[in-house]
């Protein structure tokens, strides 16, 4: 798919809901930080020189005889999309933040099923992403991993025996890998749990961020948990601590939403149905208050107190109702008393054949 | 309008930022509004990694060591990257920078990992004696383990492989 269906569908395949415990773990994604040994790093890097590190590394890329590690790899540069579709990208996780803001001579690498990104003059000369469905960290980590041995064929990375791989951010020196898992836990929320569990996170060498990483807020309950540590971990070792500690908060999450739903019944459901009339029938929705209720509408397909709404449809819905997609949706700029009008419609549409169950 | 938190009181607070490059502007009442100046937007800080490492560094220069080496400071040679400069960006210029200013980057590195030694993958190019190292240090690892469950035979076998390991290390060998 070229780079223009990427950006006027809000769908990428981690968002299907089909993974391990996809419910509350939605997502599952694997990163490292690779360099070209002897080039500096992208920061000081003048543009022509930029540009021989994106051909070099296109050429590893289209490397015949690493075709089977690396897949079908499309390779766009960043100056030719406009600020609308490189957010587009960014909503949908394929591409980060730094590439949104600082957009000459870098690139981007998607794979058809959008499932993995490769970034060109990010912070660091390589990224290479993979995101799935659910707590499948292992198998992200897995294809990074073939993707970095087939681009190994042909460059020769900045790496040290005693420091590993070299990063333009020492926050990232060694194995420059960072595992992280999107998780929603409205439950821990509900019942005031969450300081203490984020606190508790926090000594075991992880951090919490929002939906959107570094600096965001924690909109619709959406965490994003990953490792800290780079250095004098294995990768092996850095993926299993937080696939461990992700499944402690799975199971309290779920305990905490078993306890509500015990105890609180009606108090659950009615929050749940309030969720979804406001979502069916208002006329005027802040970016806010729809996450808000979007996180109550997901508690309440997982309880099965909703019917006839998809998971999928949630995940999307999260794409398709920020700014960048509701104005290329428009094909023109909206204020946001428009945006707010433009979201209410797009999702009283999406929840037409939702339905209470029971 | 209404406050878009509650949707319950009028909003009579106004705040715009700018989130993702993109600016929006939040209305709330005073109720709500006071809760999230007590919560913060998020419940975590929001610092910038790369800030507070300069800031670390930053420490680092001005203490006792750095007037020791002399005001200029060092400049990688490789790429014209100054510590004050890595200081201020908190990023690095090159490779060659970590050997470059190596006296600063260790203690850095311990206190952001913990630790200053690399136990993950190699790429398969290096690998040779970098690799035979770590092959070295794995062994090393499985011997302890298999002491400290008194498996004396596979101890032993591990302390041979050890050895066989180390001689052909000092031998200038790859493994
Ligand atoms: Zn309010
Ligand atoms: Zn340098």
């Amino acid at each position: 798919m070229p780079i223009n269906g990427k950006t006027s569908s809000a769908n990428s395949r981690w968002m299907n809901s089909d993974g391990p415990d996809a419910g509350i773990v939605i997502s599952s994604r694997i990163r490292i930080a690779r360099n070209l040994a002897g080039v500096p790093f992208p920061h000081l890097l003048e543009p022509e020189k930029s540009m021989e590190v994106i051909n070099e590394i296109k050429k590893a890329l289209e490397n015949k005889e690493a075709a089977d590690l690396i897949g079908n790899m499309e390779l766009t540069l960043m100056n030719d999309l406009s600020l609308l579709e490189r957010q587009i990208l960014v909503d949908k996780h394929l591409i980060s933040l730094e590439l949104l803001n600082n957009f000459q001579s870098r690139a981007a690498a998607i794979r058809d099923d959008e499932a993995v990104t490769v970034m060109i003059n990010e912070e660091d000369h390589l990224r290479i992403q993979c995101l799935f469905s659910g707590l499948r960290l292992k198998e992200a980590w897995a294809v990074v991993n073939n993707i970095d041995d087939g681009l190994e064929r042909t460059l020769d990375y900045a790496f040290s025996e005693k420091l590993g791989y070299l990063t333009s951010c020492p926050t990232n020196t060694g194995t420059g890998l960072r595992a992280s898992v999107m998780l929603h836990l409205t439950g821990l929320k509900i019942t005031n749990q969450l300081g203490g569990v984020f606190n508790a996170i926090s000594k075991l060498g992880l951090t919490v961020r929002g939906l959107y990483g570094e600096g965001t807020e924690a909109l619709g309950d959406l965490f994003q948990i990953s490792n800290q540590i780079t250095l004098g971990q294995s990768e092996d070792e850095i993926i299993n601590n937080l696939i461990s500690i992700t499944k402690q908060l799975l199971a309290q999450e779920q305990e905490s939403r078993q306890v509500l739903y015990r105890e609180r019944r009606e108090v659950i459901e009615d929050r749940v149905c309030r969720a979804y009339g406001i979502l069916k029938c208002a006329r005027i929705l802040a970016m806010e208050e729809t996450m808000r209720m979007l996180s109550d509408l997901r508690l309440g397909i997982e309880l099965k107190i909703i019917s006839g709404i998809q998971e999928k449809l949630i995940n999307e819905l999260i794409v398709k109702i920020r700014p960048a997609f509701l104005i290329k949706t428009a094909g023109q700029d909206m204020s946001k008393r428009k945006l707010d009008i433009a979201r209410a419609g797009l999702i009283r549409k999406e929840f037409e054949n939702g339905h209470i169950g029971h | 309008m209404f406050c878009e938190k509650c949707n319950q009181r009028p909003a009579t607070v106004h705040i715009a930022e700018i989130i993702n490059g993109q600016k929006q502007e939040t209305h709330l009442c005073e109720i709500c509004a006071k809760e999230i100046k007590i919560h913060g937007f998020g419940f975590f800080p929001q610092m910038n990694l790369n800030k507070f490492m300069a800031g670390l560094l930053n420490g680092d220069f001005n203490g006792s060591s750095y007037n020791q080496t002399g005001a200029t400071g060092k400049v990688c040679e490789k790429c014209g990257v100054s510590e004050e400069q890595f200081a201020n960006k908190g990023l690095l210029g090159c490779g060659e920078c970590y050997p470059y200013f190596e006296e600063k980057m260790l203690p850095l590195l311990r206190r952001i990992h913990g630790n200053m030694r690399h136990v993950g993958k190699i790429p398969e190019r290096k690998g040779g004696r970098a690799r035979l190292v770590k092959e070295i240090e794995i062994a090393k690892r499985q011997l302890k383990e298999a002491v400290d469950h008194e498996e004396f035979e596979l101890a032993a076998q591990l302390r041979d492989n050890i050895r066989q390991l180390e001689k052909s290390f000092e031998e200038g060998g790859e493994g």
